[in-house]
């Protein structure tokens, strides 16, 4: 192994040692750092998931096409042969009988429908964008209701406009407090490894004079600071995850009341490995910031 | 292999600690500088391990103008020189093989050479069986031995020992001169501030004395 493979390693071993020494302290810090990553680790999942929820929730992302009450076969050709050429995502017909089936299915339906002289309703399209970016979904709407012998687009765009705007909000916030526990996240390290390098200023001095470089002496340092901030990150993942478990049921139970079927997704192996990558690249910046103020101070 | 030349030292606070001190060294010789508290001593050697620049002049060491040297480069510097500081600059967080050890993963020797070299130090100052202790828990004289075994575990070409005898009775001031003669015998080029005059009577160095700053005799 190289000399400077071997300075590596010692520098992780004592950063480990310098944890393992001091149990309570480095678990209050762990905490504090696992906390300030999950909070907006969670956000950002409950915010991913509610846009998943608007995928699965019936009829949220569709656009249904009515046609008038005398469009005929050709009619309904033209407007197949039509959205096979503009290839908008997934449609289906719908016949007017079949729709007029559907209904009388329907709860407390049945009986009207047998009071009706004849089928009021119109054949119809549902189309299921690929696109369901509300500007998109706008777009095709207005597309559609140009055609010929169609009566009615429904898009419950002010719904879907709504939400999107919800969920802007809700990612502006989430980046604004990930911002400010970052932030925190660095004072924290910057704070320990400060007490560290004052308690270590025998010890620093000696190496300087003997010929350690800077890299010698901050190196231990750094690999204290992403260390913590890597552990911190797999803490902040386990509380995510566990709360995520938590609230898997009543959630599930939630999107059936609203006739969708959607199951609550956590966090990937990427994900974790993102929140210790992050956490990781905090502790380092946190460390390399008090490392250049403080060994400078110590001459 | 040293060289000074017109080397002056003025601190910010007015403190003339050097005036025009010149001289020059070679390879393995042994030279006591002598002089009374506050002769600049102590000022010199840090200016030739490259602590302090001076104010003028030049110092020159294996060829290397200190001077001329970047921040960066010092650190390397120093690793050709052995430091035996007059408060040793022990670390008593940690134990005698660990003192000695700090200079070997300074330059990264794995491990196990690095424990075989630092025993090996040990032992040539009589501390092996020391080897776990605090350095706390040694006399002054061993503490001074321990000072000595981590300036030379690194094998370095010049050893620059500022009073090293101060505070230390007349067998363990003793018993520091022999182990320094036997690094001189191997080829060491030593540098030793001291006014132990039972030193310089029985050693026959070459003396270079300083007063007040300047540099007023030089014999052999």
């Amino acid at each position: 192994m190289s000399r400077y493979l071997a300075q590596h390693l010692a520098a992780l071993q004592g950063a480990l040692r310098r944890i393992a020494s001091t149990p309570l302290s480095s678990l209050l810090s762990l905490l504090v750092i696992g906390v300030a990553l999950a909070l907006p680790s969670a956000g950002w999942l409950i915010i991913d998931n509610l846009g998943a929820v608007t995928g699965s929730a019936s009829g949220v992302q569709q656009i249904s096409v009515f046609m008038t009450i005398d469009a005929g076969k050709k009619d309904i050709g033209e407007i197949e042969s039509r959205l096979a050429a503009a290839k908008p995502g997934n449609w289906r017909f719908v016949a007017r009988d079949e729709a007029l089936k559907q209904l009388q299915a329907s709860e407390g339906m049945a009986e009207i429908v047998a009071s009706l002289p004849r089928n009021p309703l119109p054949d119809a399209f549902v189309v299921e964008p690929t696109d369901t970016e509300p500007q998109a979904m706008e777009r095709l709407a207005k597309t559609f209701s140009g055609w010929p012998k169609v009566a009615h687009v429904q898009l419950d765009s002010a719904w879907i406009k709504r939400f999107d705007a919800f969920l802007r909000i809700g990612k502006l916030a989430v980046t604004m407090l990930a911002s400010l526990l970052a932030g925190a996240l660095v004072t924290v390290t910057f704070n320990t490894i400060r007490l560290q390098i004052l308690a270590q200023a025998a010890e620093i001095e000696v190496a300087k004079l003997i010929g350690a470089t800077d890299a010698f002496i901050s190196r231990p340092f750094h690999y204290f600071g992403a260390l913590q901030g890597a552990l911190g990150g797999l803490f902040a993942a386990l509380l995510v995850v566990l709360g995520g478990h938590l609230l898997a049921a009543p959630v599930d139970e939630l999107i059936a009341l609203y006739g969708g079927s959607f199951a609550l997704h956590g966090l990937s192996a990427a994900n974790v490995g993102a929140l210790a990558a992050i956490g990781a690249a905090l502790g380092w910046l946190g460390a390399q910031l008090s490392v250049a103020i403080h060994l400078r101070r110590l001459g | 292999m040293i060289s000074a030349t017109a080397v002056s030292k003025r601190y910010p606070e007015g403190l003339q600690a050097l005036s025009d001190v010149s001289f020059e060294i070679d390879a393995g010789e042994m030279v006591f500088f002598t002089g009374h508290s506050g002769a600049g001593k102590s000022t010199l050697f840090r200016l030739l391990a490259a602590i302090e620049r001076p104010t003028s002049g030049s110092i020159v060491v294996n060829g290397k103008n200190l001077a001329a040297l970047s921040k960066s480069a010092i650190p390397y510097l120093r690793r050709n020189f052995g430091l035996i500081f007059q408060d040793q600059k022990l670390l008593f967080d940690r134990s005698v093989l660990d003192n000695v050890l700090l200079p070997l993963a300074i330059v990264g020797l794995p491990a196990r050479e690095a424990a075989r070299r630092a025993r090996a130090a040990l032992d040539k100052v009589g501390l092996l069986d020391r080897e776990k202790a605090n350095p706390i828990a040694l006399s002054g004289g061993e503490q001074q031995r321990l000072a000595i075994a981590r300036a030379v575990v690194n094998r370095p070409a010049i050893l620059l020992a500022d009073e090293p005898a101060a505070n230390l009775d007349a067998e363990s001031a003793g018993a520091i001169l022999e182990i320094f003669r036997a690094f001189h015998q191997v080829g060491v080029t030593l540098l030793i501030a001291t006014h132990n005059p039972q030193w310089m009577a029985s050693a026959s160095p070459r003396v270079l004395q300083l007063e007040r700053g300047h540099l007023v005799g030089d014999a052999a």
